[in-house]
Protein backbone atom coordinates (compact mmCIF):
# COMPACT_ATOMS: atom_id res chain seq x y z
CA UNK A 1 0.00 0.00 0.00
CA UNK A 2 1.38 3.38 -0.97
CA UNK A 3 1.23 6.30 1.48
CA UNK A 4 0.47 9.75 -0.20
CA UNK A 5 4.01 10.69 1.81
CA UNK A 6 5.73 8.21 -0.90
CA UNK A 7 4.07 8.75 -3.80
CA UNK A 8 5.24 12.53 -3.62
CA UNK A 9 8.08 11.96 -2.55
CA UNK A 10 8.90 9.14 -5.30
CA UNK A 11 7.48 11.63 -7.99
CA UNK A 12 9.83 14.57 -6.57
CA UNK A 13 12.65 12.48 -6.70
CA UNK A 14 11.29 10.96 -10.25
CA UNK A 15 11.37 14.37 -11.94
CA UNK A 16 14.75 15.34 -10.63
CA UNK A 17 16.47 12.23 -12.48
CA UNK A 18 14.57 12.83 -15.53
CA UNK A 19 15.79 16.59 -15.65
CA UNK A 20 19.62 15.26 -15.08
CA UNK A 21 20.85 14.90 -18.66
CA UNK A 22 22.70 11.06 -19.45
CA UNK A 23 25.86 13.31 -20.05
CA UNK A 24 26.34 14.37 -16.90
CA UNK A 25 26.80 10.93 -15.50
CA UNK A 26 29.36 10.05 -18.20
CA UNK A 27 32.98 10.13 -16.70
CA UNK A 28 35.60 11.52 -19.08
CA UNK A 29 39.39 10.92 -18.97
CA UNK A 30 41.60 13.54 -19.63
CA UNK A 31 42.73 11.19 -23.09
CA UNK A 32 39.20 11.73 -24.21
CA UNK A 33 38.57 15.41 -23.15
CA UNK A 34 41.93 16.09 -25.17
CA UNK A 35 40.68 14.06 -27.65
CA UNK A 36 37.65 15.46 -28.27
CA UNK A 37 39.29 19.39 -28.13
CA UNK A 38 41.01 18.49 -31.39
CA UNK A 39 44.39 17.79 -29.47
CA UNK A 40 46.07 15.50 -31.57
CA UNK A 41 48.63 17.99 -33.08
CA UNK A 42 52.16 18.50 -30.43
CA UNK A 43 52.58 21.84 -32.04
CA UNK A 44 50.10 24.91 -31.36
CA UNK A 45 51.49 28.02 -32.31
CA UNK A 46 50.70 31.45 -29.87
CA UNK A 47 52.02 34.69 -29.51
CA UNK A 48 52.59 36.47 -26.39
CA UNK A 49 52.57 40.57 -26.35
CA UNK A 50 54.28 42.65 -23.83
CA UNK A 51 52.37 46.24 -24.16
CA UNK A 52 54.66 47.17 -20.84
CA UNK A 53 57.94 46.17 -22.98
CA UNK A 54 56.88 47.88 -26.35
CA UNK A 55 58.27 51.58 -27.28
CA UNK A 56 56.48 51.38 -30.72
CA UNK A 57 59.61 51.93 -32.74
CA UNK A 58 57.76 50.23 -35.18
CA UNK A 59 60.43 47.89 -36.24
CA UNK A 60 58.82 44.69 -36.49
CA UNK A 61 56.24 46.48 -39.05
CA UNK A 62 58.90 47.46 -40.81
CA UNK A 63 60.96 43.85 -41.00
CA UNK A 64 57.10 42.23 -41.59
CA UNK A 65 56.63 44.08 -44.61
CA UNK A 66 60.03 43.64 -46.42
CA UNK A 67 60.24 39.59 -44.97
CA UNK A 68 56.31 39.08 -46.32
CA UNK A 69 56.02 41.18 -49.89
CA UNK A 70 54.20 43.65 -48.42
CA UNK A 71 54.17 47.26 -50.60
CA UNK A 72 55.87 49.71 -47.61
CA UNK A 73 53.76 52.50 -49.15
CA UNK A 74 50.48 51.20 -49.48
CA UNK A 75 47.94 51.46 -46.86
CA UNK A 76 47.42 47.98 -45.83
CA UNK A 77 49.83 45.96 -43.48
CA UNK A 78 49.93 42.27 -41.70
CA UNK A 79 50.48 43.69 -38.25
CA UNK A 80 50.71 47.30 -36.85
CA UNK A 81 51.67 48.93 -33.24
CA UNK A 82 48.63 51.14 -31.97
CA UNK A 83 49.24 54.03 -29.77
CA UNK A 84 46.77 54.49 -26.58
CA UNK A 85 47.00 57.83 -24.90
CA UNK A 86 43.89 58.36 -22.16
CA UNK A 87 43.82 61.55 -21.15
CA UNK A 88 43.05 62.77 -16.95
CA UNK A 89 40.08 63.60 -17.76
CA UNK A 90 38.52 60.44 -19.51
CA UNK A 91 38.83 60.87 -23.28
CA UNK A 92 40.49 58.30 -25.26
CA UNK A 93 42.71 58.47 -28.02
CA UNK A 94 44.37 56.02 -30.04
CA UNK A 95 45.98 56.14 -33.54
CA UNK A 96 48.70 54.35 -35.40
CA UNK A 97 49.84 56.66 -38.12
CA UNK A 98 51.04 54.29 -41.42
CA UNK A 99 50.42 51.55 -39.25
CA UNK A 100 53.41 52.50 -37.08
CA UNK A 101 55.71 51.42 -40.47
CA UNK A 102 57.69 54.45 -38.86
CA UNK A 103 57.46 54.40 -35.55
CA UNK A 104 55.92 57.02 -33.64
CA UNK A 105 58.68 60.28 -33.77
CA UNK A 106 55.72 62.87 -32.39
CA UNK A 107 53.60 63.39 -29.86
CA UNK A 108 50.84 64.45 -31.84
CA UNK A 109 47.66 62.06 -32.20
CA UNK A 110 46.72 61.42 -35.46
CA UNK A 111 43.03 62.36 -35.82
CA UNK A 112 42.82 61.41 -39.17
CA UNK A 113 41.86 63.52 -42.38
CA UNK A 114 44.84 65.90 -41.55
CA UNK A 115 43.73 66.78 -38.01
CA UNK A 116 46.30 66.47 -35.23
CA UNK A 117 45.82 66.72 -31.47
CA UNK A 118 48.55 67.85 -29.20
CA UNK A 119 48.04 66.21 -25.23
CA UNK A 120 50.20 67.80 -22.50
CA UNK A 121 52.16 65.34 -20.79
CA UNK A 122 50.49 66.23 -17.45
CA UNK A 123 47.24 65.47 -18.79
CA UNK A 124 48.52 62.31 -19.62
CA UNK A 125 46.84 59.64 -17.21
CA UNK A 126 48.08 56.12 -18.83
CA UNK A 127 49.61 55.81 -22.11
CA UNK A 128 51.23 52.89 -24.02
CA UNK A 129 51.52 50.93 -27.44
CA UNK A 130 49.24 48.16 -28.23
CA UNK A 131 51.24 45.84 -31.41
CA UNK A 132 48.45 44.11 -33.16
CA UNK A 133 48.43 41.25 -35.44
CA UNK A 134 46.11 38.06 -37.05
CA UNK A 135 45.12 36.38 -33.70
CA UNK A 136 44.95 33.13 -35.46
CA UNK A 137 41.81 32.04 -33.66
CA UNK A 138 41.07 28.58 -33.04
CA UNK A 139 37.72 29.11 -33.91
CA UNK A 140 38.34 31.77 -37.12
CA UNK A 141 35.26 32.81 -38.91
CA UNK A 142 37.22 34.56 -41.59
CA UNK A 143 37.55 30.51 -42.96
CA UNK A 144 34.13 29.51 -41.93
CA UNK A 145 32.68 32.50 -44.90
CA UNK A 146 35.36 31.14 -47.16
CA UNK A 147 32.96 29.74 -50.19
CA UNK A 148 35.97 28.21 -52.03
CA UNK A 149 37.97 26.82 -49.27
CA UNK A 150 40.80 28.83 -49.95
CA UNK A 151 41.88 30.27 -46.33
CA UNK A 152 41.83 27.29 -43.80
CA UNK A 153 43.60 26.62 -40.91
CA UNK A 154 46.81 24.15 -40.52
CA UNK A 155 46.91 21.31 -38.43
CA UNK A 156 49.40 23.44 -35.83
CA UNK A 157 46.59 26.11 -35.83
CA UNK A 158 48.06 28.99 -37.88
CA UNK A 159 45.12 29.90 -40.39
CA UNK A 160 46.49 30.91 -44.27
CA UNK A 161 45.40 31.78 -47.00
CA UNK A 162 45.79 29.80 -50.59
CA UNK A 163 46.94 32.27 -53.36
CA UNK A 164 46.06 30.31 -56.24
CA UNK A 165 42.52 29.48 -54.81
CA UNK A 166 41.33 32.45 -53.34
CA UNK A 167 39.05 34.17 -55.85
CA UNK A 168 39.18 37.86 -53.81
CA UNK A 169 35.70 38.01 -52.90
CA UNK A 170 36.24 40.07 -49.44
CA UNK A 171 33.89 37.84 -47.24
CA UNK A 172 36.88 36.96 -44.86
CA UNK A 173 38.12 40.37 -45.08
CA UNK A 174 34.45 41.59 -44.02
CA UNK A 175 34.21 38.75 -40.88
CA UNK A 176 37.29 38.89 -39.28
CA UNK A 177 36.41 40.77 -36.09
CA UNK A 178 39.96 42.10 -35.32
CA UNK A 179 40.36 43.69 -38.60
CA UNK A 180 43.73 41.78 -39.53
CA UNK A 181 42.51 41.02 -43.08
CA UNK A 182 43.21 42.87 -46.29
CA UNK A 183 43.11 42.95 -50.34
CA UNK A 184 46.92 42.30 -51.29
CA UNK A 185 47.07 45.00 -53.68
CA UNK A 186 50.10 43.59 -56.08
CA UNK A 187 48.80 39.68 -55.50
CA UNK A 188 44.83 40.67 -55.60
CA UNK A 189 43.66 37.84 -53.27
CA UNK A 190 43.09 38.54 -49.35
CA UNK A 191 45.86 38.65 -47.50
CA UNK A 192 47.02 38.23 -43.79
CA UNK A 193 49.72 37.34 -41.14
CA UNK A 194 50.70 33.62 -41.74
CA UNK A 195 52.86 33.59 -38.12
CA UNK A 196 55.80 33.99 -40.73
CA UNK A 197 54.99 30.16 -41.82
CA UNK A 198 58.03 29.39 -43.73
CA UNK A 199 60.33 30.66 -40.76
CA UNK A 200 58.73 29.24 -37.72
CA UNK A 201 58.52 25.99 -39.25
CA UNK A 202 62.21 25.68 -39.76
CA UNK A 203 62.88 26.55 -36.20
CA UNK A 204 63.15 30.45 -36.93
CA UNK A 205 61.22 33.05 -34.87
CA UNK A 206 59.05 35.34 -36.94
CA UNK A 207 59.94 38.32 -38.70
CA UNK A 208 58.64 40.49 -36.15
CA UNK A 209 59.82 38.77 -33.07
CA UNK A 210 63.26 38.83 -34.73
CA UNK A 211 62.97 42.48 -35.41
CA UNK A 212 61.74 43.43 -32.18
CA UNK A 213 64.70 44.74 -29.45
CA UNK A 214 62.74 45.30 -26.09
CA UNK A 215 61.03 41.68 -26.67
CA UNK A 216 57.35 42.33 -26.54
CA UNK A 217 56.91 39.70 -28.96
CA UNK A 218 57.22 36.42 -28.26
CA UNK A 219 56.29 33.08 -30.44
CA UNK A 220 55.95 29.42 -28.98
CA UNK A 221 54.17 26.10 -29.31
CA UNK A 222 51.71 26.39 -26.60
CA UNK A 223 51.61 22.34 -26.14
CA UNK A 224 54.90 22.39 -25.21
CA UNK A 225 54.47 22.73 -21.23
CA UNK A 226 58.48 24.17 -21.19
CA UNK A 227 57.94 26.56 -23.88
CA UNK A 228 58.75 30.11 -22.53
CA UNK A 229 55.71 31.63 -24.11
CA UNK A 230 53.47 28.64 -22.93
CA UNK A 231 54.62 29.13 -19.37
CA UNK A 232 53.73 32.87 -18.77
CA UNK A 233 50.20 32.11 -20.64
CA UNK A 234 49.75 29.32 -17.92
CA UNK A 235 51.33 31.18 -15.10
CA UNK A 236 50.63 34.84 -15.86
CA UNK A 237 48.21 37.28 -16.04
CA UNK A 238 47.44 38.01 -19.58
CA UNK A 239 44.59 38.52 -21.75
CA UNK A 240 42.86 38.45 -25.55
CA UNK A 241 41.22 40.59 -27.16
CA UNK A 242 37.24 40.10 -28.15
CA UNK A 243 37.11 37.34 -25.41
CA UNK A 244 33.06 37.75 -26.08
CA UNK A 245 33.24 37.03 -29.70
CA UNK A 246 34.09 33.21 -29.12
CA UNK A 247 37.00 33.04 -31.47
CA UNK A 248 38.98 32.00 -28.56
CA UNK A 249 42.34 34.32 -30.03
CA UNK A 250 45.73 32.92 -29.77
CA UNK A 251 47.77 35.92 -29.72
CA UNK A 252 47.62 36.68 -25.69
CA UNK A 253 48.33 40.04 -24.34
CA UNK A 254 50.17 41.25 -21.03
CA UNK A 255 49.03 44.83 -19.53
CA UNK A 256 46.22 46.08 -21.87
CA UNK A 257 43.34 47.67 -20.28
CA UNK A 258 39.35 47.61 -21.34
CA UNK A 259 39.91 50.58 -23.71
CA UNK A 260 41.76 48.46 -26.22
CA UNK A 261 39.68 47.01 -28.65
CA UNK B 1 8.63 9.27 -74.11
CA UNK B 2 9.15 12.12 -76.57
CA UNK B 3 8.54 15.59 -75.92
CA UNK B 4 10.41 18.98 -77.15
CA UNK B 5 9.95 20.08 -73.09
CA UNK B 6 12.23 17.33 -72.04
CA UNK B 7 15.00 18.47 -74.38
CA UNK B 8 15.90 21.26 -72.24
CA UNK B 9 16.48 19.16 -69.11
CA UNK B 10 18.66 16.35 -70.73
CA UNK B 11 20.98 19.58 -71.81
CA UNK B 12 21.00 20.48 -68.32
CA UNK B 13 22.23 16.77 -66.95
CA UNK B 14 24.10 16.89 -69.90
CA UNK B 15 26.18 20.30 -68.69
CA UNK B 16 26.04 19.21 -64.79
CA UNK B 17 27.91 15.55 -65.91
CA UNK B 18 30.63 17.55 -68.02
CA UNK B 19 30.92 19.91 -64.66
CA UNK B 20 31.48 16.87 -62.76
CA UNK B 21 34.12 15.08 -64.88
CA UNK B 22 35.74 18.18 -65.76
CA UNK B 23 35.91 18.49 -61.85
CA UNK B 24 37.64 15.34 -61.65
CA UNK B 25 40.40 16.56 -63.35
CA UNK B 26 40.70 19.96 -62.41
CA UNK B 27 40.74 19.81 -58.70
CA UNK B 28 43.90 18.69 -57.04
CA UNK B 29 43.51 15.20 -55.24
CA UNK B 30 44.68 17.04 -51.89
CA UNK B 31 41.73 19.62 -51.94
CA UNK B 32 39.24 18.18 -49.40
CA UNK B 33 38.08 17.84 -45.98
CA UNK B 34 40.93 17.66 -43.75
CA UNK B 35 41.35 17.33 -39.79
CA UNK B 36 39.48 20.40 -38.80
CA UNK B 37 36.30 19.03 -40.68
CA UNK B 38 34.05 21.51 -43.21
CA UNK B 39 33.64 24.39 -41.64
CA UNK B 40 38.02 24.91 -40.76
CA UNK B 41 39.90 22.70 -41.91
CA UNK B 42 38.88 22.22 -46.26
CA UNK B 43 41.92 23.20 -48.26
CA UNK B 44 44.40 21.78 -50.73
CA UNK B 45 46.77 20.62 -48.63
CA UNK B 46 49.72 21.16 -51.00
CA UNK B 47 49.37 24.84 -49.99
CA UNK B 48 51.28 24.45 -46.51
CA UNK B 49 54.16 23.52 -48.43
CA UNK B 50 53.76 26.57 -50.69
CA UNK B 51 53.81 28.74 -47.29
CA UNK B 52 56.77 27.03 -46.36
CA UNK B 53 58.77 27.12 -49.37
CA UNK B 54 58.64 31.22 -49.14
CA UNK B 55 62.12 32.61 -49.15
CA UNK B 56 63.81 33.66 -45.63
CA UNK B 57 64.64 37.54 -46.06
CA UNK B 58 65.79 38.73 -42.22
CA UNK B 59 68.50 36.42 -41.45
CA UNK B 60 69.39 37.70 -38.40
CA UNK B 61 72.76 39.40 -36.44
CA UNK B 62 73.98 35.60 -35.72
CA UNK B 63 74.30 35.41 -39.94
CA UNK B 64 76.17 38.29 -40.11
CA UNK B 65 78.23 37.93 -37.17
CA UNK B 66 81.37 35.83 -38.80
CA UNK B 67 82.23 38.38 -41.64
CA UNK B 68 81.91 41.63 -39.91
CA UNK B 69 83.29 40.55 -36.30
CA UNK B 70 84.56 43.93 -35.61
CA UNK B 71 81.40 45.92 -36.07
CA UNK B 72 79.56 42.96 -33.88
CA UNK B 73 81.52 43.07 -30.91
CA UNK B 74 81.75 46.62 -31.13
CA UNK B 75 78.02 46.84 -30.47
CA UNK B 76 77.61 44.05 -28.24
CA UNK B 77 78.91 46.31 -25.71
CA UNK B 78 76.69 49.17 -25.66
CA UNK B 79 72.94 49.15 -25.33
CA UNK B 80 72.68 49.14 -28.88
CA UNK B 81 73.33 45.30 -28.76
CA UNK B 82 69.55 44.87 -28.42
CA UNK B 83 68.69 46.58 -31.93
CA UNK B 84 69.44 43.50 -34.94
CA UNK B 85 71.36 44.58 -37.28
CA UNK B 86 69.00 44.45 -40.41
CA UNK B 87 66.76 46.48 -38.69
CA UNK B 88 69.04 49.53 -40.08
CA UNK B 89 71.01 47.68 -42.83
CA UNK B 90 67.84 46.06 -44.80
CA UNK B 91 66.96 42.39 -44.47
CA UNK B 92 70.07 40.40 -45.72
CA UNK B 93 68.26 38.11 -48.00
CA UNK B 94 71.18 36.46 -49.92
CA UNK B 95 73.92 38.54 -48.89
CA UNK B 96 76.76 39.07 -50.01
CA UNK B 97 75.55 37.06 -53.86
CA UNK B 98 72.21 39.21 -53.72
CA UNK B 99 72.28 42.00 -52.66
CA UNK B 100 76.00 43.02 -53.21
CA UNK B 101 75.55 45.69 -50.50
CA UNK B 102 72.93 46.54 -48.32
CA UNK B 103 71.47 50.19 -48.26
CA UNK B 104 71.59 51.49 -44.85
CA UNK B 105 69.02 53.95 -43.60
CA UNK B 106 70.86 56.93 -42.36
CA UNK B 107 67.90 59.15 -41.90
CA UNK B 108 67.39 61.05 -38.42
CA UNK B 109 63.71 59.37 -39.11
CA UNK B 110 65.18 56.12 -38.08
CA UNK B 111 67.01 56.98 -34.68
CA UNK B 112 63.85 59.30 -33.93
CA UNK B 113 62.05 55.99 -33.61
CA UNK B 114 63.12 55.23 -30.16
CA UNK B 115 65.26 58.90 -29.71
CA UNK B 116 61.96 61.13 -29.88
CA UNK B 117 61.21 61.76 -26.27
CA UNK B 118 57.54 60.23 -25.66
CA UNK B 119 56.58 60.22 -21.93
CA UNK B 120 54.41 57.23 -21.71
CA UNK B 121 53.65 56.27 -18.17
CA UNK B 122 53.49 52.66 -18.17
CA UNK B 123 55.56 51.72 -21.58
CA UNK B 124 59.18 51.21 -21.71
CA UNK B 125 59.62 54.61 -24.18
CA UNK B 126 59.63 56.88 -21.10
CA UNK B 127 62.68 55.13 -20.13
CA UNK B 128 64.66 56.11 -23.75
CA UNK B 129 67.16 59.38 -23.76
CA UNK B 130 65.47 61.19 -26.60
CA UNK B 131 66.33 64.81 -28.58
CA UNK B 132 63.81 67.23 -29.71
CA UNK B 133 64.52 66.77 -33.76
CA UNK B 134 63.71 70.19 -33.77
CA UNK B 135 66.05 71.99 -31.54
CA UNK B 136 68.81 69.63 -31.48
CA UNK B 137 71.75 69.99 -34.55
CA UNK B 138 68.27 69.88 -36.68
CA UNK B 139 69.17 68.93 -40.39
CA UNK B 140 72.30 66.67 -39.76
CA UNK B 141 72.27 62.91 -39.75
CA UNK B 142 73.11 62.00 -36.48
CA UNK B 143 75.27 59.59 -37.61
CA UNK B 144 77.73 62.60 -38.64
CA UNK B 145 78.36 63.16 -34.32
CA UNK B 146 77.53 59.78 -32.96
CA UNK B 147 78.46 56.02 -33.56
CA UNK B 148 75.19 54.42 -33.60
CA UNK B 149 77.63 51.00 -33.33
CA UNK B 150 78.95 53.12 -30.01
CA UNK B 151 76.24 54.87 -29.25
CA UNK B 152 77.68 56.17 -25.48
CA UNK B 153 79.28 59.54 -25.67
CA UNK B 154 82.85 58.34 -25.73
CA UNK B 155 81.98 56.92 -29.18
CA UNK B 156 81.48 60.78 -30.07
CA UNK B 157 82.71 61.12 -33.97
Amino acid sequence: MITRRDFILNAAKGIAGLALPLTALEILSPDQLLAARGDSSKVRWAFLVDTFKCVGCGFCVKACKLENGVPLDANVTRTWVERYVLAKDGRVFADTPKGALYGFTTGKIDLGLGKFQDIKKEDIEKAFFVPKLCNHCENPPCVQVCPVGATYQTPDGVVLVDRTWCIGCGYCIMACPYGVRFFHPVYKVADKCTFCYHRITKGLKTACVQACPFGARMIGNIRDPNDPVSRIIRTERVGVLKDEYGTRPQVYYRGITREVI
Amino acid sequence: MKSHAWRPLYLVLGIVVLILIARQFLVPKSFGIHERGYMYGWYREENIEDWKRYPVSYRSEEYCKDCHSDKYSMIMQTPHAIIQCENCHGPAREHPSDPPKLEINKTRELCLRCHFPLPYPSSGRANIRGIDPEKHNPGIECSMCHNPHKPTLEGMK
